[in-house]
């Protein structure tokens, strides 16, 4: 299902001296939408045409989503870009007030796709970066629209991109009570959704494995909750063996994909266990008499954070991969869960209870400079995009027509908004950037 | 006249009651839908039947919030629910733990799982073998009550004893 992109990389002869570099920094402050432009892209031929207009909207639609970019529309431009490698007129942008300039080209010959792309720092009179060259099929053109808007975000903020992800969650149907529960996996941006499980059984909390081929979740499949490995392309599943009269959930992937960490219930109590996938062996990571679960390890894998009442109530702990004495992180008035840590090894988000209100939070891994994102009646498992700057995460509404849907907030608190699902959706899962 | 009248559907009454008793039990318990399938429960005035067990022996017991310790009025239920499965001795039971939606999925996956395993606690501190005891959690997964305040949640927080003769 991943392509291979050939990518090249051309120069644009023309150099000058460069003023200050055009910068978002996005984790301070007040933000004003930098202004930039995109003339649509050059079809090459007529039979490009099309294509060039649908990835230039993908492009300006993954632009805007993100809250740091303002189009400067068509109607204001002086001149416009109809040769792709004609020389850039800055003053003309300067002008309208265009900080940032982006062009490109389509070309679609047969079955095959070519699109080129060069982003210019329009009061600099320089490109941005170097001009790239992505190839691919013609049923690609969504994920090179994706690489574009990455390239462009990541040389004006300094951070990686995220568009080219996918999210794994679980679709929704049906009355509150008696809810139709079903594996679905969709871009990160709510396109080309499919389904991967048929709804005759529930499941629960979807997640990637560091390839984005795999999935791990929890089902009811066999009537009791047991771990599932499902294949992305093919929709083959396999259940994850236990133990007759246990229950096994909240499963997760090691970075290094080699082994999975889950909880086990058995005679009432819920400990987190770690499985080697090669050889099935298992080795039990907490033993203690209260409720034990929802671990998540650090990108590095040598460490767990997970949620445990031992204290009393729901907190966060940190612990070394291969179990052993955990150290609380959790400090503030209430009642923490679904630790997730975040791809860049810096963060740990959250979902915290406190005086009836659901909040989605993150703190630093020491527990320090804990931050709320998000407030409602319930806001619950967050999931970092692939370059630790989005969360998305659940919001189920209250009362007997609640429903559940997906949500996404920048990790400033910023830029809150619903993610377009066709149903009903509860326990997203961001996949690792494509390749 | 009318002792005769009475009599007859007395008799009858009994006879209703016997033929249905030992309808045939093919279904299990799935994670999708509630649990007991009505088309094989019997009569509610069978007191070996499922539907006398639901309606006459109760088949539930709730909890506090975040709690899973079985109160007076939930001992009371359990110790009727012993008696029922000493005089049924061929009904296996499955104890669904559940929680209420003021928690996370994972930790009330636990919580349900912690409530099933009190009240089978119980029952096998009272004589009931713990082989015929199955228990499972649907965590927050299948409300009863659909409100999003106390009065409904206290019914949510619930272990529910499903009988079957099924073997399993």
């Amino acid at each position: 299902m991943l392509k291979t992109f050939a990518i090249i990389i051309f120069i644009n002869l023309a150099t000058f001296a460069q003023s200050a570099p055009l910068r978002i920094t996005i984790t301070e402050g007040v933000i004003e939408p930098l202004p930039y432009a995109a003339p649509e892209f050059i079809g090459e031929t007529g039979a490009s045409n099309e294509l060039a207009t649908k990835i230039t909207e993908l492009v300006k639609s993954d632009l805007l989503s993100t809250g740091l970019f303002r189009e400067v529309p068509k109607s204001s431009y002086i001149s416009g870009i109809d040769n792709f490698n004609s020389p850039v007129q800055y003053s003309d942008w300067k002008a309208i007030n265009v900080q940032a300039l982006l062009t490109g080209s389509v070309f679609v010959t047969g079955e095959k796709l070519s699109v080129k792309f060069r982003l210019f720092d329009v009061f600099s009179n320089n490109e941005l970066g170097k001009g790239l060259q992505f190839n691919s099929s013609k049923q690609g053109w969504r994920r090179i629209a994706h690489k574009v808007a990455d390239e462009v975000y990541s040389r004006i903020t300094g951070e990686r991109g995220y568009f080219d992800s996918r999210v794994v969650y679980v679709a929704e149907t049906g009355k509150k009570g008696s809810r139709k529960k079903r594996l679905a996996i969709m871009d990160f941006d709510g396109a080309r959704s499919k389904y991967l499980t048929d709804g005759s059984y529930i499941v629960l909390a979807p997640r990637f494995s560091p390839t984005g081929e795999r999935v791990l979740y929890t089902s009811y499949e066999t009537g009791t909750p047991q771990i599932y490995v499902i294949d992305v392309a093919t929709a083959k599943r396999t259940v994850l063996k236990n133990r007759k009269g246990t229950m096994s959930f909240a499963p997760r992937f090691s970075p290094d994909g080699q082994s999975v960490v889950y909880s086990l219930e058995q005679g009432g109590n819920t400990d987190i266990y770690a499985m080697n996938l090669r050889n099935s062996s298992r080795a039990r990571l907490t033993s203690a008499p209260s409720i034990e679960t929802a671990p998540s390890f650090s990108p590095d894998g040598s460490k767990i954070v997970f949620e445990s009442d031992r204290s009393g109530t729901q907190q966060l702990y940190v612990m070394s991969s291969l179990g052993g004495s955990a150290k609380r992180i959790s400090s503030g008035d209430g009642r923490y869960g679904t630790p997730v840590w975040s791809p860049r090894g810096d963060r740990i988000a959250f979902t915290k209870q406190s005086r009836g209100r659901f909040h989605i939070g993150v703190m630093r891994i020491d527990g320090s400079k804990e931050r709320l994102l998000t407030a409602s009646f319930l806001d619950e498992g967050p999931t970092w995009s692939p370059n630790g700057r989005v969360i998305m995460f659940t919001r189920e509404t209250q009362g007997e027509q609640g429903v559940s849907a997906l949500y996404s907030v920048d990790i400033s608190g910023r830029n809150l908004k619903k993610v377009k699902t066709r149903d009903g959706g509860s326990d997203p899962s961001w996949s690792p950037l494509g390749k | 006249m009318i002792k005769f009248v009475f009599y007859f559907y007395a008799i009858l009454g009994i006879f209703l009651g016997g033929c249905s008793q030992n309808a045939s039990t093919q279904f299990s318990t799935n994670g999708n839908l509630n649990s007991s399938n009505t088309k094989f429960e019997g009569e509610v005035s069978d007191p070996g039947s499922i539907a006398f067990f639901k309606n006459n022996v109760g088949d539930r017991v709730l909890f506090s919030i975040d709690q899973s310790d079985i109160d007076q009025s939930g001992k009371d239920v359990l110790l009727a629910q012993v008696d029922w499965l000493q005089k049924n001795a061929d009904y296996k039971i499955i104890i669904e733990g559940h929680a209420d939606e003021r928690g996370t999925r994972e930790y009330n996956l636990a919580l349900g799982a912690r409530r099933a395993n009190s009240a089978r606690e119980f029952l096998v501190s009272r004589g009931i073998e713990s082989t015929r005891i199955q228990t499972v959690s649907f965590g927050k997964e299948r409300p009863v009550e659909l409100c999003s305040n106390e009065k409904c949640y206290r019914e949510n927080r619930r272990a529910v004893s499903v009988v079957s003769n099924l073997n399993f």
